[in-house]
């Protein structure tokens, strides 16, 4: 909580969650002096520059690229969504819960097309835990018990700072009381990241080999031999030693990233990686989990999910959810040309998306709220500002292992939060197609 | 040989990651993802130098980016995400409703 320290216009504010990335780290300090952030304690060089340059690259309110006031791009979007007969909401992950679940109200509302930054993360993720399950823990579980961590396809070097050092990697737990000595870290991937740098071995394998690499891995375990020298590049010896590595571990934990959804195979790579993990418990305890981007990406999933049973990709054109990966994902709708009118919270798509997705975008007309300038407000029919959540605005986020965690507003912003952006807009859509003017709901 | 096909790798860097807090129009944000990271024998294969630009091209597009000595195996190419690559990235998802983001089959030449 904010505490006074005496002096008038500096504060404290302890046990600030960090929005940048899915570790969310949730003992930051900030120090605020005449309402500006004059230093984060704590956070890594991400999450450090996300708080002290939180003021630049401000966007500003504005219809067809003209000056205007918040309220009035609150009633312009009002309108172009009331009228559209097939819209995209899409963003949502750098943001909190309540806003996340505002969203899939107005999507409700309209018979939106929602869907968020995972599906073109972790999406296929997600499909795989829907195919085969999922054996996983919480990262304080791997903080305290795993003797083996396999970073696979993922770099938490350069993308998670903090993950090493608070949970994976050099900290101390409770079976784990000399952090790095009591553990085995490996990192597979197809160039030696930074991350092969904090690893005991690091196991480079071919590009999109991955499936091939699961499946062998798979047969070996079974107790088959493999006519192979080689899979992905690797000998089958040195697979072999990993194999067992993993079987005589107290507790294995392998971390994947998008170097598993994005490559050749998409979620059959983590369909394959989740069942062998999962038949590694027939030796030992072994988990799986995966490196989660966005600060509050994992809160999108669970709020969707509980909300209309499906995590991303979601349709709401016929008044009830329909869910179908490349048909209502962000990346087919717009591919295909099929939606006529978007609202982008929270994420940068133009500035994200392959040439041809982007091109759509900028062909219907497109609001987009986000406290920063960026390649999508560059082009927006509305641009509506916001507080930037986690900072300017508090709420909830669910940590990368599904824990959640309050976001705290430290610091003040001339404009509203994304929830209540939405919750304006939702009351103007619904006056519009009642008849009325929006004042009341 | 002047051109040679390679393996793009994309991906998060730390320079990205904190320069994106600058702004997306902001000269660290906009040099680190414009650089491309290859082996260093690749680029003498080339007939490059460091700080050199090539052209990236793939069967959806092309960039022009500079290139820079990485430790990165031959045959593979890594640039940071960002506007630079999304040319080169097709729309085609495979109905999973991911775009093959990695792993892409690429073209590098000399550009100048």
């Amino acid at each position: 909580m904010a505490e006074s320290v005496g002096v008038k216009d500096l504060k404290v504010v302890e046990g600030v969650t960090c929005p940048f990335c899915g570790v969310t780290c949730d003992d930051l300090v900030v120090h605020v002096e005449d309402g500006k952030i004059k230093e984060v304690k704590n956070a890594c060089v991400l999450g450090k520059d996300t708080f002290m340059h939180h003021l630049e690259g401000w966007a500003t309110p504005r219809i067809h690229g003209k000056p205007a006031t918040v309220d009035q791009c609150i009633d312009a979007a009002a309108e172009i969504l009331a009228k559209a007969k097939y819209p995209l909401i899409y963003g949502l992950d750098s943001t909190e819960l309540h806003a996340q679940r505002k969203s899939i109200e107005l999507a409700d509302l309209i018979g939106a097309n929602i869907d968020h930054t995972s599906s073109v993360c972790h999406a296929p993720s997600l499909q795989a835990v829907q195919t085969v399950g999922i054996s996983s823990c919480t990262v304080g579980e791997v903080k305290n018990r795993a003797d083996l961590v396999i970073f696979w396809g993922c770099n938490p070097a350069e993308a998670h700072p903090r993950h090493p050092s608070r949970y994976s990697v050099t900290a101390k737990g409770l079976f784990t009381p000399r952090g790095k000595r009591d553990r085995m870290v490996i990192h597979v991937d197809v160039r030696p990241t930074p991350t092969a740098r904090m690893a005991d071995a690091f196991i480079q394998i071919k590009p999109n080999s991955d499936y091939e690499v699961f499946s062998a891995l798979r047969a070996l375990l079974k107790g088959h031999e493999l006519d192979q020298t080689e899979v992905g590049g690797v000998a089958i010896d040195e697979w072999k030693t990993l194999l067992e590595k993993m079987k005589s571990s107290k507790f294995g934990i392998l971390y994947w990233g998008m170097g598993l959804t994005m490559t050749r195979g998409k979620y059959l790579n983590i369909v394959a990686l989740l069942t062998l993990t999962q038949e590694l418990n027939r030796y030992t305890k072994f988990q799986a989990a995966p490196m989660r981007g966005h600060g509050n990406v994992v809160g999108m999933a669970q709020v969707l999910t509980w909300q209309t049973g499906y995590p991303f990709a979601v349709n709401l054109s016929r008044g009830y959810p329909r869910f179908n990966p490349g048909e209502y994902s962000v990346a087919d709708l717009l591919a295909h040309g099929e939606v006529d009118a978007a609202l982008i919270i929270a994420a940068d798509a133009i500035g994200n998306f392959p040439a041809k997705m982007a091109e759509h975008l900028r062909s219907i007309p497109m609001i987009a709220v986000d406290p920063k300038e960026s390649e999508t407000t560059k082009v927006a029919t509305v641009v509506i500002p916001s507080a930037q959540a986690g900072i300017a605005a508090g709420g909830m986020a669910y940590r990368m292992d599904h824990i959640p965690l309050v976001m705290k507003k430290v610091v003040d912003s001339p404009y509203p939060s994304d929830r209540e952006v939405l919750e304006r807009i939702i009351a103007k859509v619904a006056a519009i197609k009642t008849g009325g003017n929006g004042a009341h709901r | 040989m002047s051109e040679r096909r390679f393996t793009l790798i994309t991906g998060r860097t730390t320079k990205q990651g904190r320069s994106v807090h600058l702004g997306k129009d902001a000269k660290e944000f906009l040099d680190e993802i414009s650089t491309l990271q290859m082996n260093l024998k690749d680029i003498e294969v080339l007939g490059l130098q460091e700080g050199d630009q090539v052209q990236l091209r793939t069967s959806h597009g092309s960039a022009v980016v500079r290139c820079k000595k990485g430790d990165i195996p031959q045959g593979l190419v890594f640039i940071a995400y960002g506007g630079f690559i999304n040319a080169l990235v097709g729309s085609d998802t495979q109905a999973t409703g991911m775009p093959n983001t990695k792993g892409i089959e690429v073209e590098v030449e000399r550009y100048g």
